[in-house]
């Protein structure tokens, strides 16, 4: 259960061995987290993460493997996630993506197509596969991690932004069907990440650590506000930089 | 089906259930042998999640609502779902008051049982348990009346229990006689911590109530400076014969109609709070009369007072330790007043020996109470190392009060855990009887 600091005891993460999502889990299994089901693609990482996650303090971690190219696998995903925790959850994070290279995968259209599966199609699978059951048990959070990339998508990492945006919006929506049922849904919307996501890329300016991302998202569930900044500046920066005038926009995203 | 997002009276952590309010011990027990999860509640006066049961159903215990006649010996049996409040409006004005009151009226007796709660008197008189004489309580196995005598290990287990070992539908209860509605109050202002419990620990066997408040954001020489405020009921043979009246206590007259917005109790107005409260009492009184309501149950003259702490709400942290440990009590403070967290003033008070319920809170030695803002990042890993300090006492937290223990440190604040897994196993044995408390701590297997 959570408790009045918005601590949760079952968790399930999907998308397990990002960087985010294992400083997120590090810090909640410091916390409370004691019954814990890490999910992604990558067997030996997953069982590196589990391990981390131990030494933190979780008690039991299940760890499922998944591929995020196969939406139409997503229902069962995250049935296996659920039925690891005897059916009762707390929390769940949705770290899945993929950052992607716009200059290759522009012209591809498999490629494309996967960038839109993976960020967008397969999150959206695994939330609807979610909602019934979280309802059911008449409480429950659900965190996703959109990005800031979401609320004006870039020329240049258009397949991601524009993929985040779809999974933004949806679960902006989504997160109002909830009211009222116990249940909520928050996205947080990072900037620029340290991480192996973006290991070679140039830093824009706001750019933060993953334990900065953490401590937002940890905060966050106690607080529970719907939409996260991380860095938190960034809600007033992109409240600008999302009504720039185009070319104003174009020098500073492309930049 | 609709549900109702419920929570405890700090207002943290809701969650939706089905509220079902059966009138009849036959709807009851069909409930319990029907459906796969449930919990009672009487009035939400815990201040966690003991009585709140995620998707699933929710006993509102003031279906059962009947007082009894008082016997001459004032022996009264009444529904679990009486208030304290209910029972002292038919029992006072025949010269009975309550054996054990918690700070508020607004508790129903199914609860009181369920948290085997205490009083300013428990150094005395012990706490709830001791004047129960037996309870009718239906369980998912069928309905029973357990006693000392009658099922002991029922009827202790379901004493502090948390509502885990079946749903209380009546109880026989020994009124306590008095012969007035006034308490007669010796009040003491202490400039810190030390000389107040040497006082209480020297002075109280001579008082039936005593209760101390303590400033814990004050630092330095005056950490922990307290207000004692100790009596005993007033015998109408002493008063002003128009003093010597037996009137129930009335009606809340103020209430908060709204949440108050985040951060209205903040360090700085709680600090001021403390000050003005610490300076309006008297540096020594020696018998005042004060009515009932006011020396027990002062917060319940403003209705709904818990929005006061805004959207977040507030968690009460409650611990006691052995007598020998009173050192954990001067820690626990220090620690309070020097992480600078906002807490209203808190109650001290000695506890006299514990009863056998093995979930049953009290034990001999001290007990202090804090009501705590949600907000400060820093708060929960505070109490974290509270609960290090307490369980290094040989100590425990109040089950009624927590919304946030680990559950990894309740077996040892509560070694007697097996004994109450055995009853449930008798009584339970599917594990129907559930809580959102239970859940997370454990209490009843996973």
């Amino acid at each position: 259960m959570d408790n009045a600091f918005g601590q949760p005891q079952n968790v399930i993460v999907l998308g397990a061995t990002s960087d985010i999502a294992r400083a997120i889990t590090r810090r909640l299994c410091a916390a409370r987290a004691r019954h814990v089901v890490l999910a992604g693609r990558d067997p030996s990482r997953l069982d590196e993460a589990a391990a981390e996650a131990r030494d933190y303090g979780a008690t039991s971690v299940t760890t499922v493997v998944f591929d995020a190219t196969h939406p139409d696998l997503a229902g069962e995903t995250v049935r296996a996630c659920l039925d690891a925790l005897g059916g009762r959850v707390d929390l769940v994070l949705i770290a899945v993506g993929e950052l992607g290279d716009q200059s290759r995968d522009q012209d591809d259209p498999a490629r494309a197509a996967a960038m839109m599966t993976v960020n967008l199609t397969w999150p959206a699978a695994a939330l609807s596969a979610l909602r019934a059951p979280l309802v059911a048990q008449g409480h429950g959070r659900v965190v996703v991690l959109s990005s800031v990339a979401a609320t004006r998508v870039r020329p240049s990492a258009y397949l991601y932004g524009a993929a985040k945006a779809g999974l933004d919006q949806m679960c902006l929506a989504m997160a109002d069907t909830l009211d009222g049922t116990g249940v909520t849904l928050q996205i947080v919307r990072p900037g620029f990440v340290r991480s192996k996501m973006t290991t070679g890329l140039a830093e824009p300016p706001f750019t933060t650590g993953v334990s900065e991302v953490a401590d937002v998202v940890v905060r966050g569930l106690e607080s529970g506000d719907r939409v996260l900044y991380s860095p938190p500046i960034l809600r007033y920066v992109f409240t600008i930089l999302r009504v720039l005038p185009r070319r104003l926009w174009r020098l500073v995203a492309d930049r | 089906m609709t549900r109702v997002a419920l929570a405890g009276w700090g207002r943290t952590a809701p969650s939706m259930a089905e509220v079902l309010t059966p009138t009849r011990e036959d709807e009851l027990a069909e409930l319990l042998a029907t459906r796969p999860a449930l919990i009672a509640r009487g009035l939400g006066r815990s201040y966690g999640d003991a009585a709140q049961l995620g998707g699933g159903v929710v006993i509102d215990n003031r279906g059962f609502a009947d007082v009894g006649p008082i016997s001459p010996a004032g022996v009264v049996t009444a529904g679990a779902g009486v208030s304290i409040d209910q029972l002292l409006e038919a029992s006072l004005p025949r010269g009975w008051f309550v054996p054990v009151t918690p700070g508020t009226r607004q508790v129903s007796l199914g609860g009181a049982v369920a948290s085997d709660v205490h009083g300013k008197n428990h150094h005395r008189d012990g706490s709830f348990a001791a004047h129960v004489l037996s309870m009718h309580l239906v369980t998912p196995t069928g309905a029973r009346t357990v006693s000392r005598r009658e099922d002991p290990d029922l009827f202790w287990a379901t004493m502090g229990g948390m509502g885990l070992t079946g749903v209380v539908t009546a109880l026989t209860l020994q009124l306590l006689a008095v012969s007035s509605d006034r308490v007669r109050v010796d009040t003491d202002r202490f400039d810190d911590l030390d000389a107040v419990m040497a006082a209480m620990a020297d002075g109280d066997d001579a008082y039936r109530y005593s209760v101390a408040w303590v400033d814990c954001m004050t630092r330095g020489s005056h950490m922990g400076r307290a207000i004692l405020t100790r009596g005993d009921h007033a015998d109408a043979a002493d008063l002003d014969p128009g003093a010597a009246t037996l009137a129930a206590p009335r009606p809340a007259r103020l209430a908060v109609p709204l949440t108050a917005p985040p951060g209205l109790l903040n360090p700085l107005s709680i600090r001021l709070f403390n000050e003005a409260w610490f300076r309006s009492a008297p540096r020594q009184r020696r018998g005042e009369l004060a009515t009932l309501s006011s020396f027990f149950h002062p917060l319940d003259g403003v209705r709904d007072w818990n929005r006061l702490y805004g959207p977040h709400g507030f968690v009460q942290y409650q611990f006691c330790v052995p007598a020998t440990e009173g050192q954990c009590v001067v820690d626990a403070i220090t620690r309070l007043s020097s992480s600078r967290l906002p807490s209203f003033l808190a109650v001290l008070k000695r506890f006299g020996p514990g009863d056998p319920g093995p979930l049953s809170f009290p034990m001999s030695g001290w007990t202090l109470a804090l009501d705590l803002p949600v907000g400060p990042p820093t708060l929960g890993s505070v109490l974290d190392e509270l609960d290090e300090l307490v369980v290094a006492a040989g100590g425990r937290v109040y089950l009624a009060k927590d919304a946030r223990l680990a559950p990894e440190r309740l077996a040892a604040m509560y070694p007697r855990l097996d004994d109450f897994a055995a009853v449930r196993a008798r009584v339970d044995p599917e594990g129907r009887l559930t809580s959102d408390l239970a859940r997370r701590l454990n209490l009843g297997g996973r």
